[in-house]
């Protein structure tokens, strides 16, 4: 039983309380939501109408046995992506994997593959050769994102990695969670800079430049929400493998005919 | 720019092996060394401190205020070198107004603020709050002022206002335990939780990371009073001395056993980054680990202690010599973050290669600036001293009042 208060006082003030608060949050939520709606259509701006980025999820394969190591793609994306022409900072790289006969790998990558390889001379037989193109692997679960401090890195609704550079501190915790060192420092931004599957192509219904340029087809990008895309038909008709499958990051770059060595 | 070109053609040079095209470049420098060096002598120092308060270890009390001031000292300068290392130091704000609820890193700044306002400050303000009330009458002209804006113009000097502050400094430190705990234990976690690298990656990182903050802040406090026993001409209190190094004796055991249970985990597992950790061991880090951090750092320290404990060396020796373990003690866990931070990065996640470390004299991440991140906390340490005495005979005439 609730005992009735003499006089009004405290019910008017209980309501006046509630008005305050029902009339504070609505000024905070009202604004807020007009913003979210501009927002959103400002991204459709950039994106173009008719792009939905939740209708598509980008993939790439890769199969190595159609490498030749010519450093086309290494250069296309350093010219398409102003990534700095030095052997240190790259989105994407060949590494050349040659086995002797005694079992022993040597593994190398000058200047990222970008001018191609020189014959190894070696006076060891050689047991197998092959070139591996690297790439930032979209993993579905990146550890990169999950240790950004301020959100700079993020996964779009499409399903590629960015870095916004306006908002990156350079604190480069994400390049020591990447387990592929796929990310690197600009040194004239100073912030975090990696591959973005060209994302700036793709939402116009291009390919990426690695891949546009690539002679023989080692590299295939498409949207494995479309059933007719190229990168469904290779996940179909190839045996597929992804680097370092025991760390749980569910990598979207899927290789074929990859070999064990390769890490 | 070109100068940083200049300097990774130089380390493309020493590179061993296969690694990634963006390894080269190693990205955690010395700066990052010193961070976790110092937040660990700061919560090793608090810990100290609460052995008085908490577990009432009573030979220790001279070093009780002392603590404190040491803790505040470096608190305020851990935050330092990673807004220096940060590339856009202008956005490290950004932390605080947006920071990502799943990144350690950002959970810093918030543990850092908690530490620096909710335990450290308030314990010191509970502690020194007669002393400044009884300062500011002693005193006249502007230290008056000063002394009377720090006790934030209180004057209740009465039985139960005391009694209340005793309380409250009790209160602050059984919170502060954990929070100390918190906050050396969570910058393991940043390195810790990497699955990414397996030097790092680690549930054990968090635990030794203490460990190592708990013997370097004894080893540091006992410095620290060593030399102002020295300074001040005094009687040193060797019962608080002696009692300090067995303290420092005792943790630097628990460390010593945790690195080795890690050390040998990883032996035994034998995972597949282990034959080049075990190449960046021997070619990189062999001075810094083997050398520095476990033998001068670790294991003369622990005999030196036990040698002293057995055979009851006279007072001035003792002292000497604790003076000089606490200094290796220093030695050791700078060159064990050094092993984990640097270390960390040395070699390729590629498992095929090391890439160098080369530490230059100038510029924001060169070793001018990091020494001047190490010396700075005792110039701020020298100037609270002044101005907060933590000696027990300027606190005896607050206490008789």
């Amino acid at each position: 039983m609730r005992k009735e208060r003499p006089g009004n006082g405290h019910d008017q003030s209980r309501r006046d309380f509630c008005r305050t608060i029902l009339l504070g949050t609505l000024s905070l939520v009202v604004p807020g939501s007009v913003i979210g709606a501009t927002g959103t259509k400002g991204l459709s701006d950039w994106y173009g109408t008719k792009y939905k980025p939740k209708e598509h999820l980008y993939a790439m394969g890769i199969k190595v046995d159609r490498c030749i190591g010519c450093g086309r793609c290494v250069d296309a994306c350093k010219r398409e992506n102003n990534v700095p022409d030095y052997p240190f900072y790259t989105r994407t790289w060949i590494e050349r994997y040659i086995t002797t006969e005694e079992g022993q790998t040597i593994v190398d990558s000058p200047n990222g593959g970008k001018d191609g390889f020189k014959a190894q001379v070696s006076d060891k037989k050689l047991l197998k050769t092959y070139f591996v193109p690297k790439i930032c692997n979209q993993c579905h679960k990146p550890p990169c994102v999950q240790v950004c401090p301020v959100g700079a890195t993020y996964k779009t609704d499409d399903g590629v990695i960015l870095v916004d550079p306006e908002y990156c501190i350079g604190c480069r915790y994400c390049i020591q969670a990447c387990p592929y060192g796929m990310r690197y420092f600009h040194p004239k931004t100073r912030v975090v800079d990696k591959c973005t599957f060209c994302y700036h192509r793709i939402v116009k219904g291009l390919l990426p430049a690695c891949v546009e340029v690539c002679p023989t087809q080692a590299r295939v990008f498409g949207d494995l929400k479309s059933k007719a895309s190229p990168v469904i038909q290779f996940v179909r008709f190839n045996k597929i493998f992804v680097l370092k499958p025991d760390l749980n990051t569910e990598p979207k770059v899927y290789y074929a005919d990859l070999d064990m060595e390769v890490r | 720019m070109e100068h940083e070109i200049a300097r990774l053609y130089e380390t493309l040079k020493l590179v061993v092996g296969f690694i990634y095209p963006n390894e080269i470049e190693l990205h955690w420098n010395l700066l990052i060394v010193i961070y976790p060096y110092v937040t660990g002598l700061v919560a090793g120092a608090f810990i100290l401190a609460s052995l008085v308060k908490v577990f009432r270890v009573k030979e220790v009390q001279p070093t009780y205020r002392l603590s404190l001031l040491t803790a505040l000292a470096f608190l305020i300068v851990a935050p330092l070198p990673l807004v220096f290392h940060l590339g856009r130091m202008e956005r490290g704000f950004e932390m605080f107004l947006t920071p990502n609820p799943s990144s350690a890193m950002a959970m810093f700044g918030f543990v850092y603020i908690w530490y620096l306002m909710a335990v450290l400050l308030l314990e010191i303000w509970f502690d020194y709050r007669k002393s400044f009330i009884v300062w500011a009458e002693q005193e006249k002209g502007y230290k008056r002022f000063v002394y009377r804006v720090l006790s934030l113009f209180t004057k209740d000097t009465s039985p139960s206002a005391i009694s209340f502050d005793k309380k409250a400094v009790y209160g602050i430190t059984v919170v502060g335990i954990p929070s100390a705990f918190l906050l050396h234990g969570y910058v393991g976690f940043i390195f810790g939780s990497v699955k990414a690298n397996p030097w790092w990656s680690s549930v054990l990182m968090p635990i030794v990371f203490l460990f190592s903050a708990i013997v370097s802040g004894i080893a540091l406090v006992l410095m620290i009073y060593l030399v102002a026993v020295l300074v001040r001409k005094e009687e040193p209190d060797m019962a608080c001395i002696d009692k300090l190094a067995s303290f420092l004796f005792y943790m630097m055991l628990v460390d010593f056993s945790l690195e080795a249970l890690d050390f040998v985990h990883r032996i035994y597992q034998s995972e597949d980054s282990i034959h080049i950790l075990g190449q960046m061991i021997s070619e990189r880090l062999f001075v810094s680990l083997i050398v520095m951090q476990l033998i001068l750092g670790m294991i003369v320290p622990l005999i030196a202690i036990a040698l002293i404990k057995m055979f009851k060396w006279p007072a001035e020796i003792r002292r000497l010599s604790y003076f000089i373990i606490a200094l290796l003690v220093q030695l050791g866990i700078f060159t064990t973050r050094w092993n984990v931070v640097i270390g960390g990065q040395l070699f390729s996640k590629s498992f095929r290669g090391l890439t160098a470390y080369k530490i230059y004299v100038g510029g924001v991440e060169g070793l001018l600036v990091s020494l001047g991140f190490l010396v700075l906390p005792f110039i701020i340490l020298y100037i609270l001293v002044r101005w907060l005495p933590p000696w027990e005979e300027q606190r005896a005439p607050s206490i008789k009042s």
